[in-house]
């Protein structure tokens, strides 16, 4: 989602440019929670579409939001890339895909993967909303542990705590990872 | 006579509302060696980056090789110049530029090999030999592993110059190649340089600070001021003979450094 949209943003086409910028503000200027609350009450109301079971709403839900602000950093990545890079491609006559595809997209996608690392670990926890449009997490459950034994309530949100730390840790494993082999080469020109 | 590989004709080149280059005329003979000379601003480099395709002219027309470079015909209607025109014509130009451009992300072995593989569709084993005598040619082919990041300067400038040579032009352009340079590693791009100059049979346009490596290789030498050809021919004719008043207090100030 966030390479289509980063991608169209920059694209020659004002139309397209056009319509992935609405769509990124808007994505980006509201809240995940609305936007859940939108997709899975009011657009069934509304035009009488069903977008499925709520597991495919938290999805897509999720999935849109992110993409909007990882778009974000995809573009910005990409137009980071040293202008002196294309011209060199171009140079060598490199169609304007080749450009992409061989030059400007592999140096841009080292920027990127601390960005994306950051969001992922933050979406990771975003997830922790969709309790609120009846899907099971693991918040849930914690919250249903406490109402059944209330004086527990500190231990149990610092176990739901330390279980998403948990989770997160291999993604902050694979974004270091991601990040050491990519610097191969590129210690700035 | 020989058709001329390059002509301007009436070639004007604004930014906004400066106008940098005023009515440009010019030929260039298959193999032959033009330096362009004359103050910052003056244009020079703009004339390479127009003919390279990277800056559209304003008005007036670029022939390249007998075609039109940005100006096409589609059902007989004149037409800008699309990416697909400008990719047939543009195959057979190569350039270096100042900032050497390398692709940091490629060992300079595969700076070489990009381009004669995914554009020219060339055999993988043939351009790899080619590369690698292209690289040993300038003196690199113990590095051919290295990335460009554990390179000097003049190092990756002589990586560039293997990269367009691989690429076979007729033309190569040469953007102010040693002026990012250290001093200490002028000679030896020079020295590719005239290398190129000597045995092979492309043109080649320099501009160039070097004023007396210029005027050494070139067969013809262009002094370019305030937008216009102010002067040009062969070496001798320009520096000794000419009665240009600003030509010459330009060609005195270099000679003092």
């Amino acid at each position: 989602m966030a390479f289509i949209a980063g991608l169209s943003r920059l694209s020659p086409n004002v139309i397209v440019r056009k319509i992935t910028g609405a769509y990124v503000e808007v994505f980006r200027g509201t809240s995940l929670i609305v936007q859940l609350f939108w997709l899975y009450y009011a657009i069934p109301m509304l035009f009488g579409i069903n977008l499925g079971s709520n597991w495919w709403i938290g999805v897509i839900a999720i999935g849109l939001n992110y993409g909007a602000y990882l778009s974000e950093v995809v573009r910005g990545s990409i137009q980071s890339v040293a202008k002196g890079q294309t011209e060199a491609a171009t140079a060598l006559n490199m169609s304007r895909f080749q450009r992409m595809r061989l030059v400007i997209f592999p140096q841009a996608v080292r920027m990127m993967l601390p960005e994306f690392g950051n969001y992922t670990i933050q979406m990771l926890k975003g997830t922790s909303l969709v309790s609120l449009i009846g899907l099971t997490d693991v918040l849930y459950y914690g919250d249903i542990m406490r109402s059944t034994n209330l004086a527990q309530a500190p231990l149990i949100y610092l176990l739901v705590l330390i279980l998403y730390f948990i989770l997160a840790l291999p993604l902050i494993w694979l974004t270091r990872k991601g990040e050491s082999i990519s610097k191969k080469g590129v210690a700035s020109e | 006579m020989k058709e001329p590989i390059v002509q301007f004709n009436d070639v004007h080149k604004s930014f906004g509302d400066v106008k940098v280059l005023k009515g440009i005329d010019l030929d260039i003979n298959p193999a032959e060696k033009v330096a362009v000379i004359g103050p910052s601003g003056s244009g020079k480099t703009t004339i390479i980056r127009m003919l390279m395709t990277l800056e559209e002219p304003t008005s007036g027309d670029i022939i390249v090789d007998g075609k039109n470079l940005w100006k096409m015909e589609k059902n007989g209607k004149p037409l800008r110049a699309n990416e697909k025109h400008l990719r047939s014509i543009r195959g057979d130009i190569g350039m270096v530029f100042q900032h050497f451009n390398l692709f940091p992300h490629m060992t300079i072995l595969d700076n070489c090999m990009v381009a004669p593989i995914h554009v020219k569709k060339e055999d993988k084993l043939e351009v790899k030999e080619r590369a690698v005598q292209m690289l040993d040619r300038v003196g690199l082919g113990d590095k051919l592993e290295n990335y460009p990041s554990q390179l000097s300067g003049g190092q990756k400038q002589r990586v560039a110059m293997a990269r367009a040579l691989v690429m076979r032009p007729k033309i190569m352009l040469f953007d102010e190649v040693t002026s990012a340079l250290d001093p200490e590693l002028v000679g030896e791009v020079l020295e590719v340089i005239r290398d190129i100059a000597k045995n092979d049979d492309m043109a080649m346009v320099l501009v160039t600070h070097e004023m007396d490596f210029a005027l050494d290789i070139a067969d013809k030498v262009l002094f370019l001021d305030e937008g216009v050809i102010a002067e040009q021919g062969t070496a001798s004719q320009v520096i000794e003979h000419s009665a240009n008043e600003r030509l010459q207090t330009f060609l005195h100030r270099f000679r003092k450094v």
